[in-house]
């Protein structure tokens, strides 16, 4: 807080004719308090000494207030007067305009009122524009998801307590998953003279204590050059890799009062100028390298490597260069699925096998090279390590340099021979050409052999996967492969963007669906917080409407969409064109098997209750009807559809819906994954 | 379930592995699909046994009786074992029944989703 002493006049609340804004009033009320009133150093000097055994009773520590004071003290601070000079929200819509950011997603709220007018009114409401949200986790999510399919990162505003505890989890799983997201929370920090009841409960001295554990930097700006400069740091930050959401706290008397006086000369608007991304060592890249280029069975890991689609490009490159296969993990889309070098089918099988294995920015390296069984009667699971004796372990990874203590997406410890802290993409091209450089002549014939040995790996592979996804063709409820290559044969010829995470669906569209692109496959969540789904996928499927000609397809989870179903009003609302194809599976089906193990580890029979799975893991009875849902929310809807051939026609009516700049949903009974 | 029943049902169940079928030793198959629903087996291995992330394919072509019931039993995988408490020899081999009555699916070749 900030803004008493500021350059402007001082007045009297008296002062006949005064044009004093509240703080200012306050002010008046010191100094007007200060004249009439005893300062408590010179109560002490008058007072007479007491005798204390003869007093009857102490004498009061301070004066009792005289009618003005107490006047000042409880009564109803004066209205707002119109304010002098700009108006600081307006400045701050200026200062947030020279990032060209595209939206403000955010639910109304009084907190950021004076920002909220200023964008819309002195703004106009572009650049950014504003995005009603249902729900602060679908504002954060909607981001999330904006960021992964146009590179850019949006603005959310929220009420800094209640809308942010809202936000926290869609901010967690943003942070898990390396996105950057500028959150905005606004608070009232005057106790004094902000509004009594509601706006008190909604104001607090840190706001951004709750989400500092999983945000990359905080700030509470007290003056509006201060906000100048967080707001271009914030975003600064947030967009240097490793990428992570920050936090602005904003006082809502910053917001609505004018500027002061002595800022209007001086005040500027920093340039934002983007900072380089860390890259790793140039010793310890050369030998990498070195490990690389000398190895017999190299194996390269990949997780969130591909931030860009050049990213893509250089891991194809550099796969390319060591003939070496590639398990994608999927953090983001880092390697096309139609290359005969990803292999992740076979990614357990390899890094057994391998002497080498190259980490690209991997969330959890641990588990790629151990293993962990949730088994065993003493219910701390088996451990196991998966690589060979001797296989050496290198690293890139940019997650340290934002390791914090609290939250553990860190994971288990890991060793490794070679220990790069460094953004795996940036770090790519060193690698590339230390690894051409560091390659023996005589090794020619032998990595085109390991080629050969791929190229039929990949082959052979692509058969078991067909084979596997005909089993239950004709299952109804309908099998979730045959689910996503319906879906798939009425996408196949778009510029598609699958905006949500296959995994509950077994992976099959990563299997199946061609994936060449960077934006075919925008990776999950993040840190696996449900409800991310159907916003993310939103927000994704925004900007690929922006960037024009990508097709927005959603798999959309039912336990995920009952989180904040609201979202689908605010997709129609904007005219999203996104289609989601419901994988409704009636059921928690990550937690049925906790229960079931837990249930079977105690020789219990997991009791169903009324359901086909144990008691509180179903969504049934009654079931839910997503069509209406969807419908009473402004989509083109079709469904339950339960027999697995009306599924292509339905799609293919949606897709046209979609085309035509509308949100789709059909709603599908599927098997469980 | 009695002891007596148990060493019948062994027995039947060795036999039989021998004949291929242990269906054909009063295994239901319609009673072997309830209980794949009701002890949850259907969660990660699909209602059909096709599997999926979470729990490998069953059926068609399910393995040896034995594999199965030895595997079961033991598991020190992903799948949590299932003893005799909460699944009796009886019930499994009515699973196992079932799991030998889905038919195999349509060849991949002639699905043309499946070729695109």
């Amino acid at each position: 807080m900030a803004r008493k002493g500021s350059g402007q006049k001082e007045s009297g609340p008296n002062a006949k004719g005064a044009n004093v804004s509240r703080r200012n009033f306050m002010a008046g009320v010191a100094v007007a308090g200060a004249a009439t009133a005893v300062s408590p150093q010179d109560a002490a000097v008058a007072a007479p000494v007491a005798d204390l055994n003869d007093a009857p009773a102490r004498s009061p520590s301070a004066l009792r207030p005289d009618a003005r004071m107490a006047a000042a003290e409880t009564g109803v601070p004066k209205e707002l007067a119109k304010s002098q000079g700009p108006d600081g929200s307006d400045f701050m819509v200026d200062v947030i305009k020279t990032l060209n950011i595209d939206y403000v997603c955010s639910n109304p709220a009084s907190s950021f009122r004076a920002l909220h007018e200023s964008l819309i009114d002195h703004g106009g409401n572009k650049k950014p524009e504003f995005i009603t949200c249902t729900h602060e986790e679908s504002s954060v999510a909607m981001g999330h998801g904006y960021f992964k399919a146009t590179g850019k990162p949006l603005l959310m505003l929220c009420h800094g307590t209640v809308g942010l505890q809202h936000a926290t989890m869609a901010i967690y799983n943003a942070w898990c998953d390396r996105v950057p997201v500028i959150c905005i929370g606004g608070t009232d920090i005057d106790a004094a003279y902000r509004a009594p009841g509601v706006p008190t409960f909604h104001s607090a001295l840190d706001i951004n204590a709750i989400v500092r554990d999983f945000t990359k930097w905080d700030d509470q700006p007290v003056s509006l050059q201060h906000f100048a400069q967080s707001m271009v740091r914030a975003y600064k930050i947030a967009m240097t890799p490793p990428h992570e959401p920050v936090m602005i706290a904003l006082d809502l008397g910053l917001q609505q009062e004018p500027m002061r006086e002595h800022e209007r000369e001086s005040i500027y608007i920093p340039k934002y100028v983007p900072t380089a991304p860390p890259q790793g060592d140039t010793g310890a890249v050369r030998e990498a390298a070195r490990l690389l280029a000398n190895a017999e069975r190299p194996v390269i890991v990949a997780d969130r490597a591909a931030r860009t689609p050049n990213g893509v490009r250089l891991l194809v490159e550099l796969a390319e260069t060591l003939q070496a296969p590639v398990v994608d993990q999927r953090g983001r889309m880092n390697m096309p699925n139609t290359h005969y070098l990803n292999q992740t089918g076979r990614g357990p099988a390899l890094i057994a096998n391998a002497d080498v294995v190259i980490g690209l920015e991997l969330s959890d390296y641990w588990a790629t090279v151990n293993g962990f069984v949730d088994n065993g009667l003493d219910g701390i699971g088996i451990n196991e390590a998966k690589t060979k004796p001797g296989a050496k372990l290198i690293g890139i990874n940019s997650t340290p340099l934002v390791t914090k203590s609290n939250y553990q997406d860190f994971q288990r410890f890991q060793v490794l021979d070679v220990d790069m802290v460094g953004d795996a993409e940036a770090t790519l091209p060193a690698l590339i050409d230390a690894v051409k450089a560091a390659l023996p002549n005589d090794r020619k014939a032998a990595l085109e052999k390991r080629g050969e040995a791929l190229k039929k790996a990949y082959a052979d592979g692509r058969e078991r996967t067909r084979a596997a996804a005909a089993v239950a063709w004709d299952a109804s409820p309908i099998s979730t492969a045959r689910l996503s290559m319906e879906i798939y044969g009425q996408i196949k010829d778009l510029d598609f963007s699958l905006v949500s995470s296959s995994g509950n669906v077994s992976g099959w569209p990563n299997r199946l669906w061609r994936m060449e692109h960077h934006h075919s496959w925008l990776g999950s969540s993040g840190g696996y917080g449900v409800g991310y789904g159907a916003p993310a996928a939103i927000g994704a499927a925004l900007g690929n409407r922006d960037i024009g000609g990508r097709f927005s397809v959603n798999i959309q989870s039912d336990g995920d969409l009952m989180y904040a179903p609201g979202v689908l009003w605010t997709a129609a609302r904007h005219k999203i064109p996104i289609l989601s194809v419901m994988h409704n599976n009636r059921g928690y089906h990550q937690e049925v098997m906790h229960v079931q193990r837990l249930a079977n580890r105690r020789n219990r029979v997991a009791a169903l209750g009324m359901d086909r799975s144990p008691i509180g893991t179903s969504i049934e009875n009654p079931d839910i009807d997503f069509a209406n849902l969807a419908k009473s929310m402004g989509y083109w809807t079709a469904g339950p559809i339960k027999d697995p051939d009306q599924l292509g026609p339905t799609i293919k009516k949606a897709v046209e819906v979609v085309k035509a700049g509308e949100p789709a949903l059909i709603d599908v009974w599927t098997q469980p994954r | 379930m009695n002891s007596r029943r148990v060493i019948f049902a062994s027995a039947a169940l060795a036999a039989g592995l021998v004949l291929g079928s242990a269906a054909g030793f009063a295994a239901s198959a319609e009673k072997g699909k309830q209980l794949f629903l009701k002890n949850g087996c259907w969660q990660c291995h699909g209602e059909r046994g096709q599997g999926g992330v979470a729990g490998r394919t069953l059926a068609p072509n399910p393995l040896p009786f034995e594999a199965l019931q030895n595997f079961v039993r033991t598991t020190n995988r992903a799948m949590p074992p299932y003893r005799e408490q909460i699944l009796s020899n009886d019930d499994l081999a009515d699973i196992y029944a079932y799991l030998q009555s889905i038919p195999k699916g349509p060849d991949p070749k002639s699905i043309p989703l499946l070729n695109q």
